[in-house]
C-alpha cells in the first residue's frame, strides 16, 4: 500500500549512510553492476538507432543496399547479444548483493537480541521485533534490489536516451523534454489526491482487523454469548465502510496508468510531427524518425514508473530505519574486563538495601534487605504485584539494581560474569518455554553432553517420563514451536526436567508447579526437595500448601518484606500471612 | 475459486464491461504503428504537411479515446473487485461464526485471521488485475500477430514462430522458479520461528547461557535462506536476456526479409516499420503477462485457502423441529456421556452419568487434562457428545436451537477475556437490554463492584483489547459478572477464580449461592477449597468419573480425591 510515510531528510540521510555501511563488503560487485548497466543501456540504445539506419537501406523497389543491411544486422545481433549478457550478469550481483546484505542485517539484529536488556524486550511487544526482522528486511530488500534494477537503470536511460536524441536532432528532442514532465505532474497529482483514500482504507482495515482479530480470536466467548448477530452487523458496518473507501483508493490510484499513458501518446504524436516535417525538410530520415519514435517511449517510461519507484524506495529507506534504531539500541550493561568466574559455589546470597523499580514514576521494591545463608530454603509469598518475580529478575541479573548491591558468596553479582552467575542458578518460571526441536533437545539445554542414563533418571525424578514415553517417538518426539502440542502441565514439566538434569547449586522456582495437578505438584515438590538439600532455594509459589516446609518465608507486600520467619511462627505472629493462609483453607 | 466466483454474480456486469473497455483500448493502441506507416508511406514520401499534421491530430485522438476507455474499464474492474472481496469478507466472516469449537479446534485461529485479512486482500487484488489486464495482454500479442498479417502475411509468419517461442521461454522460467520460492518461503518462515522462539524464551535461553548456540542457528538459517533466494534469482534473472535475444533475432530476420520484399516492391519502408512497432509491443505485453500471472497464482492460492474454510461446516447441526424446553426440576443429566475429539486417539471422557437438579451446586475436580472443561463444554453443545446423550431440563441439547440452549446458560472460561468498548458494553454481552442496576448487581455477586468504582468513569471506563489495562484477576471477575447478569439458570465457572485470591473467591461463592433463584452451578477448579462445599462433587481422572458424591463420602470412598484433597489440605489429627 502507498503508506509511505515521509521521514525528515536528515534521518533519510543518516539511514542512506548506514545502508551504505553495510554495502561496503560488496563493493566490488555494486561497482560492475554499475559499470554494467550503464553498457547495458548504451547497447540496448544502440540498437534501435542501428535498425533506423538499416530501414534507412531500403528506401523503395529495387534500391535496397543489402550489403550495408547485412552488416547493421550483424551489428544488432553482436549488440543484442552483448546486452543480454550485461544484463544477466547484473541481475545477478544485484540479487547476490542485496540478498547478502539482508542476511547480514537480520544477523546483525539477531546478535542485538541476544544483548539487549530485558527491560527493553519485556516493555516492546515480541510481534514488533518479529515484523522488523522479517517484514521490514522484505520490504527493504524489495526497495534494495527495485532501487538497483529500475531507479538506477531508469536513470541512466533518461539520461542515455537525452544524450542519443540530442545527437540525433536536439529540434525534435526539445519537444520530449518539454512534454514528458506533463505525465511526472500528472502521477504526482493524482498521488496527491489518492493519498488521503489510501490513508481512510488502510485505518478502515486497520479498524477490521482488529475487529477480526477480537471476535474471531474469541469466537468460544461469541458464541456462548450467541453474540454472533450483533458482531456480524457491526462487522458489516466496517466492511461497508471499507468497501466505500478501497474502490475510492483502489479506482484513483487506477487513474494514474491510462493518464500518463496518456501523456506518453501526446509525446509520441509531437514526435511523430515534428520528426515527419524535419525529415520532408530532410533534417533526419525515415530511419532516424523511427528511432525516435522508439526512444520516445523508452524516454518516457522511466518516468512513469519513477513516482512508484521512489515511493517505494522511501517506504525501504523508513523500513531501514525501523531496522537501524532496533539495532542501535543500547545493548545491557558490558561485563566488567575483569569479571570474576563464579565457582564452586557455597550458597549465600545477601542483598542489601537493594532499590527497583521498572518505571521511574513507580516505586516498586525499596531498601530490600535479606541475608541467605548456605543451604537455606527460601519461599517468597504476597499478592499478585508484591514483587516476587522481580526479585527473580534482580537474582538472574535480568534487571540490574538501582541501589544498594546483591551478593552471591560475597561477591556482587555485578562483578560476575552473567555466563557462571545464571549457571549457577537453575531456573524454572511460570511461563513455560520450549524451543522446536526433540523433547530430548529440550531437556539437554543446560547440559548437551548429557548421557541417556542422567536423562532418565532426571525424566523420572520430574515425573514426565510417565507421559514421554506414551509419545509416538518417546525423547525423539519432535515438539512444535513453544511446545504446542503438549499440555500446560507437560510442558512445566519439561521445564522442570530441564533443570533436574542440570544440578545446579542455586534453584529459583517461580509458581514453577502452578499448571500442574496437586497430585503431580507433590510428586514433584519431592523430587525438588532432594534435589534441594544442601542447596540454596527460591521458591515463589501462590499455593501455601507447597512452601510449609521452607526455613525462611517472605512475606512480600507493595515490594517490601512485611513478614518473615517459618510457616510457624507467622501463623502465631496472625498477621498478613496468616490471613492469606486462612483465606487458602478457609471453609465456606 | 469456482464455489467463490457466485459471490461475483452481482458484479456479472462489472465483469464484462471492464474487460470490455480494456480491449477497446487495446485494439486503438494497435492502430497506432498502422497511422505512423501511413504518415511514412504518404505523408512523408509525398511531402504533403497537411496530411501529416492530420495523422498526428489521429495520434492525439486515438490516445484520448484510449483514455476515456482505459478509465472506464479501470472503474468497472475497482468496483468488481472491491465488491467482491467484501461480500467475500462477510460471507467468511458469518461462515466462521457458524463453526463449532471442533472446527475452531482444528483450523486454528490465527489461521482464520490470515484469511479473513491478507489473504482476501490478495485475492482482491488479484480480482482487479484480473480483470484489467489478463485479457488486455494476450490480446495485444494476438493482435499484434494478427495486424501483422494485414500488413504482410510473409513477414506475420515471423511473428507466429517467435510468439510460442517467446511463451515457452517465459512460462519454463516461470514454471522452474515458482516452487523455488515456494522453498525461499520456507526458509524465511524458519528464520521467523528461531527469532520468536528468541523473543519468547529470552530468559530461559540467557539463564541457561545459549546465547552463542542461538546465534549460530540463526546463522545457519539466514544463510540458507539467503542461498535459496540466490539460487531463484538466478533463474529468474535469465527472463529478461533471453526474451531480449529472442525479440532482437527476430527484429533481425524481420528486416531482411523485409528488404527482400521491399527491394521487390511488395512492400513499402513504412511497412517494414510498422512491423518492427509491433515486434516491439509484444515484448513489452509478454512481460506484463508473466508479472501477471504470478500475481494471478498468488491470489488463487489464497482463494483455494478461503475456499477452503469455507467448506468446512459445523459439525454441530441444529435440529429441525428445535424445542425450546421447559422448566425442570432436573437441569441437567448425562447418560452415559463419552466425548473423542476428533482427530484423537483415545477418548477424553468416556462413560459419565449423573443428575444435577436444579438449583444444586456441582463441583468437578482432577488433574490436568483430566477432562473437566471438556465436560461442561457439553452443557452447552460447544462440541457433541460422541456417546450417550446430554439432557437440559429434561430435553436432549440436541433438540434445542442452539441460542435457546445457549440462553439458559451462563458461560465463563478459563481464559478470562474482555472485549475492546466500555465497562458496560463488555457486561451487556450477557443480556442487552441491562439496566445498570441489575449490572451493579451483577457486578457485586462477582465481588467486581469495587474493580469499577475504582476506574475512572465507572461502567463507562474503557477496556482496552483483550482487557490488557485490567489484571487477571479483575478479568475473571469482569467475565463472571458478565455471565450472571442474564441470570442464567444454569452457570458454568470453569476454573474461572483461579486468579482470585482464596478469600475473594469463597466470598463469590457465597453470594452465588444466596441469591435469590440461585443457579444451577458447576464450578470446575483444581482447587478442593472451591467445591468442597458442593452438593456433588465429581472427580474425573483421565476422562472416567472415578467418583461422585459429597465430601465426605468422597474422603471416606474415593481414594484419588482423598489424594488430591490431602495434597491441600493437612490431614487433622483423628
Amino acid at each position: 500500500m502507498a503508506k509511505a510515510k515521509k521521514m525528515p531528510k536528515g534521518r533519510q540521510l543518516a539511514t542512506i549512510r548506514k545502508v551504505l555501511h553495510y554495502l561496503k563488503k560488496y563493493m566490488f560487485f555494486v561497482c560492475c553492476s554499475i559499470l554494467l548497466a550503464s553498457l547495458l543501456i548504451a547497447l540496448s540504445l544502440y540498437i534501435p538507432i542501428l535498425v533506423g539506419k538499416a530501414i534507412d537501406c531500403m528506401i523503395a523497389k529495387g534500391q535496397v543496399d543489402f550489403n550495408t543491411i547485412t552488416m547493421y544486422l550483424w551489428k544488432i545481433g553482436i549488440c543484442t547479444v552483448s546486452a543480454a549478457l550485461c544484463q544477466w550478469l547484473m541481475d545477478t550481483m544485484n540479487n547476490r548483493v542485496t540478498f547478502s546484505v539482508i542476511r547480514d542485517m537480520r544477523q546483525k539484529a539477531f546478535r542485538k537480541l541476544q544483548n539487549l536488556p530485558l527491560s527493553y524486550l519485556d516493555t516492546h511487544p515480541s510481534g514488533e521485533f518479529v515484523s522488523r526482522m522479517i517484514a521490514d528486511v522484505d520490504q527493504f530488500s524489495d526497495g534494495l534490489l527495485m532501487g538497483f534494477t529500475q531507479f538506477f537503470t531508469g536513470a541512466i536511460t533518461i539520461l542515455g536516451t537525452l544524450i542519443f536524441m540530442l545527437v540525433l536532432n536536439p529540434g525534435i528532442t526539445l519537444v520530449v523534454v518539454l512534454i514528458t514532465p506533463l505525465s511526472l505532474f500528472v502521477a504526482n497529482f493524482i498521488a496527491k489526491h489518492t493519498y488521503t483514500m489510501f490513508k481512510l482504507q488502510s485505518e478502515t482495515r486497520g479498524e477490521q482487523t482488529a475487529f477480526i482479530d477480537e471476535m474471531i480470536g474469541n469466537q468460544k466467548i461469541v458464541s456462548a454469548f450467541g453474540h454472533e448477530k450483533e458482531a456480524l452487523e457491526k462487522f458489516d458496518e466496517i466492511n461497508d465502510r471499507l468497501q466505500k473507501y478501497s474502490l475510492r483508493a483502489m479506482f484513483f490510484s487506477s487513474i494514474t496508468n491510462p493518464a500518463t499513458r496518456f501523456v506518453n501518446s501526446v509525446v509520441y504524436a509531437g514526435v511523430a510531427l515534428t520528426g515527419a516535417m524535419t525529415v520532408i525538410s530532410g533534417g533526419i530520415t525515415v530511419g532516424q524518425l523511427s528511432c525516435f519514435l522508439g526512444y520516445a517511449n523508452q524516454y518516457t517510461k522511466p518516468f512513469n514508473e519513477i513516482s512508484g519507484v521512489i515511493a517505494e524506495l522511501q517506504n525501504a529507506l523508513a523500513c531501514a530505519s525501523r531496522l537501524f534504531d532496533l539495532i542501535s539500541q543500547p545493548s545491557q550493561t558490558a561485563e566488567d574486563h575483569d569479571a570474576v568466574t563464579l565457582e564452586g559455589v557455597s550458597g549465600s546470597v545477601d542483598l542489601n538495601k537493594v532499590s527497583f523499580s521498572y518505571r521511574p514514576d513507580q516505586r516498586l521494591i525499596e531498601d530490600l534487605n535479606l541475608q541467605v545463608k548456605p543451604g537455606q530454603r527460601i519461599a517468597i509469598v504476597g499478592p499478585t504485584g508484591c514483587g516476587k518475580t522481580t526479585l527473580i529478575n534482580l537474582l538472574m541479573r535480568f534487571y540490574d539494581v538501582h541501589d544498594g548491591n546483591i551478593t552471591v558468596d560475597d561477591y556482587d553479582i555485578r562483578h560476575l560474569t552473567r555466563k557462571s552467575l545464571r549457571r549457577s542458578f537453575g531456573m524454572v518460571l511460570q511461563d513455560t518455554w520450549l524451543k522446536k526441536g526433540t523433547i530430548r533437545e529440550n531437556i539437554v539445554m543446560g547440559k548437551p553432553d548429557a548421557t541417556q542414563e542422567e536423562i532418565l533418571v532426571a525424566s523420572k525424578l520430574a515425573h514426565s517420563y510417565s507421559f514421554i514415553k506414551r509419545l509416538p517417538k518417546g525423547f525423539d518426539t519432535e515438539i512444535a514451536e513453544d511446545g504446542g502440542n503438549l499440555s500446560a502441565g507437560q510442558k512445566q514439566l519439561l521445564c522442570i526436567t530441564r533443570v533436574m538434569l542440570c544440578r545446579p547449586s542455586m534453584l529459583l522456582l517461580d509458581e514453577a508447579t502452578s499448571s500442574i495437578d496437586t497430585r503431580t505438584e507433590m510428586r514433584i515438590q519431592r523430587a525438588f526437595s532432594h534435589l534441594m538439600e544442601g542447596h540454596t532455594s527460591f521458591i515463589v509459589a501462590h499455593r501455601l500448601s507447597t512452601i510449609k516446609e521452607a526455613d525462611l518465608i517472605l512475606v512480600m507486600k507493595a515490594g517490601r518484606i512485611i513478614e518473615q520467619g517459618t510457616h510457624e511462627s507467622l501463623l502465631n505472629e496472625n498477621g498478613f500471612y496468616s490471613e492469606l493462609y486462612a483465606a487458602q483453607f478457609s471453609q465456606t | 475459486m469456482k464455489s467463490l466466483l457466485k459471490y461475483m454474480k452481482p458484479y456479472t456486469k462489472e465483469c464484462v464491461l471492464g474487460p470490455f473497455f480494456k480491449l477497446l483500448e487495446a485494439s486503438f493502441e494497435l492502430f497506432v504503428p498502422l497511422v505512423i506507416a501511413s504518415i511514412v508511406d504518404f505523408g512523408i514520401a509525398n511531402g504533403d504537411k497537411g496530411y501529416i499534421l492530420q495523422r498526428c491530430g489521429l495520434l492525439l485522438l486515438l490516445g484520448v479515446v484510449g483514455l476515456a476507455f482505459s478509465i472506464t474499464a479501470q472503474y468497472f474492474s475497482a468496483k468488481a473487485a472491491v465488491g467482491f472481496s467484501a461480500k467475500l469478507r462477510h460471507v467468511l466472516f458469518a461462515h466462521i461464526q457458524s463453526l463449532s469449537y471442533t472446527e475452531m479446534d482444528t483450523l486454528g485461529i490465527s489461521t482464520l485471521i490470515t484469511r479473513m485479512t491478507s489473504d482476501i486482500n490478495q485475492v482482491q487484488s488479484g480480482v482487479n488485475l484480473t480483470l484489467r489486464l489478463l485479457m488486455r495482454s494476450p490480446f495485444v500479442v494476438f493482435g499484434a500477430m494478427v495486424m501483422a498479417f494485414t500488413v504482410d502475411v510473409k513477414s506475420a509468419w515471423i511473428f507466429a514462430v517467435v510468439i510460442p517461442l517467446l511463451s515457452v521461454v517465459v512460462f519454463s522460467i516461470m514454471a522452474a522458479s515458482m516452487p523455488l520460492y515456494r522453498s525461499v518461503q520456507q526458509k524465511l518462515d524458519r528464520v521467523l520461528g528461531i527469532t520468536h522462539e528468541n523473543l519468547t524464551g529470552v530468559r530461559v535461553i540467557r539463564a541457561f547461557c545459549k546465547k552463542n548456540e542461538e546465534i549460530e542457528r540463526f546463522d545457519a538459517a539466514s544463510e540458507a535462506l539467503k542461498r535459496s533466494q540466490k539460487f531463484v534469482g538466478r533463474i529468474s534473472a535469465l527472463m529478461n536476456p533471453l526474451t531480449y535475444v529472442l525479440i532482437n533475432a527476430a527484429v533481425i530476420v524481420l528486416i531482411y526479409t523485409g528488404a527482400l520484399q521491399v527491394n521487390m516492391g511488395i512492400l513499402t519502408q513504412g511497412a517494414v516499420l510498422a512491423l518492427y512497432n509491433y515486434m516491439s509491443q509484444i515484448l513489452v505485453e509478454l512481460i506484463k503477462l508473466a508479472n501477471l500471472i504470478i500475481s494471478i497464482t498468488k491470489a488463487l492460492a489464497c482463494a483455494k485457502r478461503i475456499e477452503t474454510v469455507m467448506q468446512v461446516t459445523s459439525s454441530i447441526a441444529e435440529s429441525e423441529n428445535a424445542v425450546s424446553g421447559k422448566e425442570d426440576s432436573i437441569a441437567v443429566q448425562f447418560e452415559h456421556v463419552g466425548l473423542t475429539y476428533a482427530g484423537a486417539g483415545e477418548p477424553s471422557l468416556s462413560d459419565i452419568s449423573f443428575t444435577a437438579y436444579k438449583g444444586q451446586t456441582i463441583g468437578i475436580i482432577g488433574g490436568t487434562g483430566s477432562g473437566k472443561t471438556s465436560l461442561v463444554n457439553l452443557i452447552g453443545r460447544f462440541y457433541d457428545a460422541t456417546e450417550g446423550a446430554v439432557y437440559v431440563n429434561g430435553v436432549d441439547v440436541k433438540d434445542y436451537k442452539l441460542n435457546v440452549l445457549r440462553d439458559k446458560i451462563g458461560m465463563v472460561i478459563q481464559k478470562a477475556v474482555l472485549f475492546s468498548g466500555s465497562i458496560r458494553e463488555n457486561i451487556l454481552w450477557g443480556k442487552k437490554d441491562a439496566t445498570d442496576a441489575e449490572i451493579w448487581d451483577a457486578l457485586a455477586v462477582a465481588q467486581a463492584k469495587d474493580v469499577v468504582e475504582n476506574k475512572e468513569g465507572q461502567l463507562d471506563a474503557m477496556v482496552e483489547q483483550g482487557g490488557s489495562n485490567f489484571s487477571g484477576g479483575q478479568r475473571q471477575r469482569l467475565t463472571i459478572a458478565r455471565a450472571l447478569v442474564k441470570k442464567p439458570s444454569i452457570l458454568i465457572l470453569d476454573d474461572s477464580a483461579s486468579a482470585l485470591d482464596y478469600a475473594t473467591d469463597a466470598a463469590l461463592r457465597k453470594a452465588i449461592y444466596n441469591r435469590k433463584d440461585a443457579p444451577t452451578t458447576f464450578i470446575v477448579s483444581q482447587r478442593a477449597s472451591s467445591i468442597r462445599y458442593a452438593d456433588q462433587i465429581i472427580v474425573l481422572e483421565d476422562g472416567v468419573a472415578v467418583g461422585i458424591g459429597s465430601h465426605e463420602s468422597l474422603l471416606q470412598n474415593c481414594p484419588v480425591y482423598e489424594e488430591i484433597y490431602y495434597s491441600q489440605f493437612e490431614r487433622k489429627e483423628a
